[in-house]
């Protein structure tokens, strides 16, 4: 019989993980559901709800952090943020519509537990850099806290960075602190529309390398190929006709102006220039951040996401989009690559980690029906060595197997 | 400061133990003569000595992995060494262990600005990094005090600061991938030249773990163009609590410069006497504020910073027209510490972080703790992200005054941890404030800490002594105490 507990308070959140431990009963964890179809299907019985656990607790615009329970909704989040002309510098993604689920069903808890980050992640880091600091019950039921609400703090091991992408794996946060920062005044963002038609993939990692490698402080580096560019709501984007090459420019007024041009200058040659502006861009950002292009795409069948080299980005994909049939877009530069296949054997899998082998990097399927997310490892496997200590720091946390078991690696 | 009893049979197998070591590292990369080990009895924090029982200097990764091997098999304890310039005394040495010093491995072995990352050894100096990648415009971030001599391995295990690190990160955000050798010899590496892990960040848990997960061998850091220019500000306040307001003022208006510094007055005079900056003497708060960018956006910026200045009562506010004068600016502080030694025969720096609204009040509880103490404290702070640095001011060659400076140190972090701070905001907590860690943690907080310890290295020998007051075995740690009979807990709203 599975039965979901939905705990209120902290202490009802104790007492949960208490009874599970108790009792042996393995446990999803859940709160907003955006991504409960993210990692491996698990053989739980009961759930686990955190979304009783909302709020916002603090929130110091001019110390630079919100303190929030765990399962806040990111969207009320983001307004009390908005309101004091702040963000997340981050960009949490919102990978509901993704995973065919709703708008904005995520929760502050499942962004850190996911580590996700938007196109800024180049940047500003990823959740992982901007947690200050947690209060969670461990799968040992026992309460404990690390980090703070300070930036500056080497206090102990580090555990702010070991939750985020635990994937509810290790404790479940009561309350988590995140760094604010000020909202950009001004955004602008540059295209490059390319001139030929087919596949310009190589020439945008020198684009984006070199912008990147330019003293304009780019925050943005997307390349989307003309079906990703088509897909795109903005009209300077999906009329293109090809494949557009974008970075985006943000800060103060008179500094954002001055670099559009002096970038503008250095990229000429590439292709036709457009810009975008305030407007456009945030609608065009969102896009890349929330995996837009796939999106209600059914004849994507597996979605996978790549974190590889930068400079290797098109040449990998390419190499995978020989063998396999979808479609790619790029982000972080070409660090993180995007990639929709249609059926095939094991979501393909084999040739796509073959491909990032020699690189270094890794690729985790994000979409994919459940079958196939329990045949085919999920997350990028991990050396025997990586392996061990894994399974050690989850006994450490967890070693009941109350929490999540199996929603990273086997066993884990 | 008590440290782990030596264990006196491991003392006595000094000659054995040497042995075996030059069977796996040659010659005089094996030290075990007195002499010679004098020069590495302490780090940064020279306030605590001891002969380390033999140093050994490896060269290779390999030559690190079998040291550790045979010492793992061996249980003989290993304290992972940079190069020595710590301040919370991470690499003191103990009496019945290896210092394993990294001191050799200095070469860059990538510099890939396609990807704008360098690939290092851990023994190449903070500054070693900028200067290899500078001709082509590039830097590394991260700028620690001691940058001309501390060493990027060292960096990663206490996850280094310095001024930049409100709009720049700490090394925690600027590091890639690290190799790493743990204490059983297995080589393991996190991360590379892509972002964020495939699995747990085991990255993020390395970084600023004062060398108690493993030695690292090999480091991949992040590097970024520089700004167009560099401007800063000189600013004096009439009260700190001026200076504390414009601090928070600049914040709130959106505005993340890339350095913002505040002096008292003890070290406004203690540096002007001693390298001439020009800074005003009769203000009681000083305040360098740094901003860079493009030109346009800097001279944006120092207008907004200047016109809050003066809202704050600024009575004198100076902008550096030249990278001299910047160059100048910055002088005084930079200076601030061999400044402070010509005042004083010794000195503590303190390191704690705290909410910046708070630091009035904290200043005052500062100064109240001087006198009580009996000793003079000077403060410069990392304005900016709360990080405060007091130097507490003593001679130790008067009886009880090393002793009240200590009492006095703890007091201050206790402080920055009842405000809402931290013990350390970037020189990490080693032997200097091992003793506080209750202070701001519980024994549940301390001791899932601690579990993570076990996953790296179950028998304890990374650098033992050093983080946690005391160390649980782990066979201890893994016990549950959770039994049976509590069900069932009526009041969860289930459904």
């Amino acid at each position: 019989m599975s039965e979901t507990l939905r705990p209120d308070t902290a202490d009802q959140l104790l007492d949960t993980v208490k009874w599970a431990v108790s009792e042996k009963t393995p446990m999803e964890v859940v709160s907003g559901g955006s991504k409960c179809d993210f990692g491996r299907p698990m053989q739980t019985t009961a759930t686990l709800d955190m979304s009783g656990m909302s709020g916002i607790e603090t929130y110091e615009p001019e110390e630079l952090f919100v303190t929030a329970r765990a399962g806040t909704p990111m969207a009320e989040l983001n307004a009390a943020l908005n309101d004091k002309g702040q963000q997340f510098s981050f960009e949490p993604p919102d990978l509901g519509p993704l995973l065919g689920k709703k708008k904005d069903k995520g929760t502050i808890g499942g962004i850190v537990a996911t580590n996700l980050a938007g196109p800024r992640r180049i940047k500003e880091g990823a959740a992982r850099d901007h947690v200050l600091g947690f209060n969670a019950v461990s799968g040992r039921g026992e309460v404990f806290k690390s980090g703070g609400t300070v930036v500056k703090n080497v206090t102990g091991f580090d555990l702010s960075k070991l939750m985020a992408g635990s994937f509810g794996t290790l404790a479940v946060m009561s309350h988590v602190t995140l760094k604010t920062l000020p909202q950009p005044e001004k955004i602008r963002t540059l295209l490059v529309c390319w001139r030929i038609d087919g596949v310009y993939d190589h020439g945008a990692m020198k684009v984006m390398s070199k912008a990147l490698g330019s003293s304009h402080d780019v925050s943005g580096a997307a390349h989307l190929p003309a079906a990703a560019a088509a897909a795109s709501s903005v009209d300077y984007v999906n009329a293109s006709g090809g494949g557009v090459t974008a970075l985006r420019l943000e800060g103060p007024g008179p500094s954002v102006e001055h670099r559009l041009q002096a970038l503008r200058e250095e990229i000429r040659d590439f292709g036709r220039i457009e810009e975008l502006h305030t407007v456009n861009s945030k609608t065009f950002w969102e896009e890349v951040r929330d995996v837009h292009p796939f999106v209600g795409r059914d004849d994507l069948e597996y979605v996978w996401r790549l974190s590889v080299p930068p400079s290797d980005g098109s040449r990998i994909a390419l190499f995978i989009l020989e063998s396999l049939k979808g479609e790619v877009f790029y982000d972080w530069g070409g660090g993180q690559i995007w990639l929709g296949l249609k059926p095939v054997v094991n979501a393909g899998a084999e040739v796509i980690r073959a491909a990032i082998q020699k690189s270094g990097g890794h690729a985790t399927l994000v979409k994919a029906p459940a079958d196939i997310r329990g045949e085919v490892p999920v997350m990028q496997p991990l050396s025997d060595t990586e392996t061990m200590i894994a399974k050690k720091i989850k006994e450490g946390f967890d070693p009941e197997g109350v929490l999540n078991p199996g929603r990273m690696y086997p066993g884990i | 400061m008590e440290m782990p009893k030596p264990d006196e049979s491991v003392i006595a197998r000094r000659a054995e133990l040497a042995a075996a070591l030059r069977e796996i590292v040659p010659d005089e990369g094996v030290i075990d003569s007195e002499e010679e080990l004098r020069a590495f009895d302490c780090d940064g924090l020279m306030a605590y000595k001891q002969l380390p029982l033999i140093v050994v200097l490896p060269e290779t990764t390999e030559q690190v992995s079998k040291v550790l091997k045979y010492c793992h098999e061996n249980s003989i304890k290993i304290v992972p060494r940079g190069a020595g310039t710590g301040l919370s005394g991470g690499a003191l040495p103990l009496a019945d262990a290896i210092t394993l010093g990294l001191g050799k491995f200095k070469k860059i072995l990538d510099i890939d600005f396609e990807n704008r990352c360098v690939v290092t050894q851990p023994g190449v100096t903070n500054l070693g990094i900028t200067q290899a990648v500078e001709h082509a415009g590039f830097y590394y971030a991260p700028d620690p005090s001691s940058q001309i001599a501390c060493s990027i391995g060292g960096n990663v295990a206490e996850n280094s600061g310095g001024v930049h690190c409100l709009k720049y990160g700490l090394t925690t955000n600027n590091v890639l991938g690290v190799e790493m050798v743990l204490m059983n010899g297995d080589v393991v590496r996190f991360g590379g030249k892509h972002l964020d892990a495939g699995g747990y960040d085991l990255l993020g848990v390395i970084t600023g773990s004062e060398g108690l997960l493993g030695v690292i061998t090999e480091v991949t850091v992040r590097i970024l163009k520089k700004p167009e220019v560099a401007r800063a500000l000189l600013i004096g306040f009439p009260t700190m609590l001026d200076a504390g307001k414009c601090v928070a003022d600049v914040i709130a208006d959106g505005i993340i410069p890339g350095g913002m510094e505040l002096m008292d007055k003890p070290i406004i005079h203690a540096t002007e006497d001693f390298v001439h900056a020009g800074y005003p003497l009769d203000v009681e708060g000083l305040m360098i504020v740094e901003l860079d960018g493009p030109e346009a956006e800097v001279a944006y910026l120092v207008e907004r910073v200047e016109k809050i200045a003066r809202a704050c009562n600024a009575t004198t506010v100076r902008v550096s027209e030249s990278d001299d004068e910047r160059a100048r600016f910055w002088s005084g502080r930079k200076n601030a510490f061999p400044a402070v030694g010509r005042i004083s025969p010794d000195y503590i720096c303190v390191d704690g972080t705290i909410p910046r609204k708070k630091l009035a009040e904290v200043l005052e509880r500062i100064a109240e703790y001087s006198e009580k103490h009996g000793l003079r404290v000077a403060n410069v702070f990392h304005a900016g992200d709360g990080n405060l640095h007091p130097l507490v001011l003593f001679d130790a060659n008067q009886p009880g005054e090393l002793e009240a400076a200590e009492k006095l140190c703890a007091d201050i972090l206790t402080l920055c941890v009842e405000v809402g701070g931290v013990l350390s905001g970037e020189h990490g907590i080693g032997v200097e404030k091992r003793d506080l860690m209750g202070t701001m943690f519980t024994e549940d907080d301390l001791k899932q800490q601690q579990r993570v310890k076990c996953a790296f290295d179950p028998e304890h020998l990374l650098n033992p002594g050093k983080v946690y007051p005391e160390l649980h075995r782990c066979a201890e740690l893994g016990k549950m105490h959770i039994h049976h009979g509590k069900l069932p807990f009526p009041d969860i709203p289930r459904f």
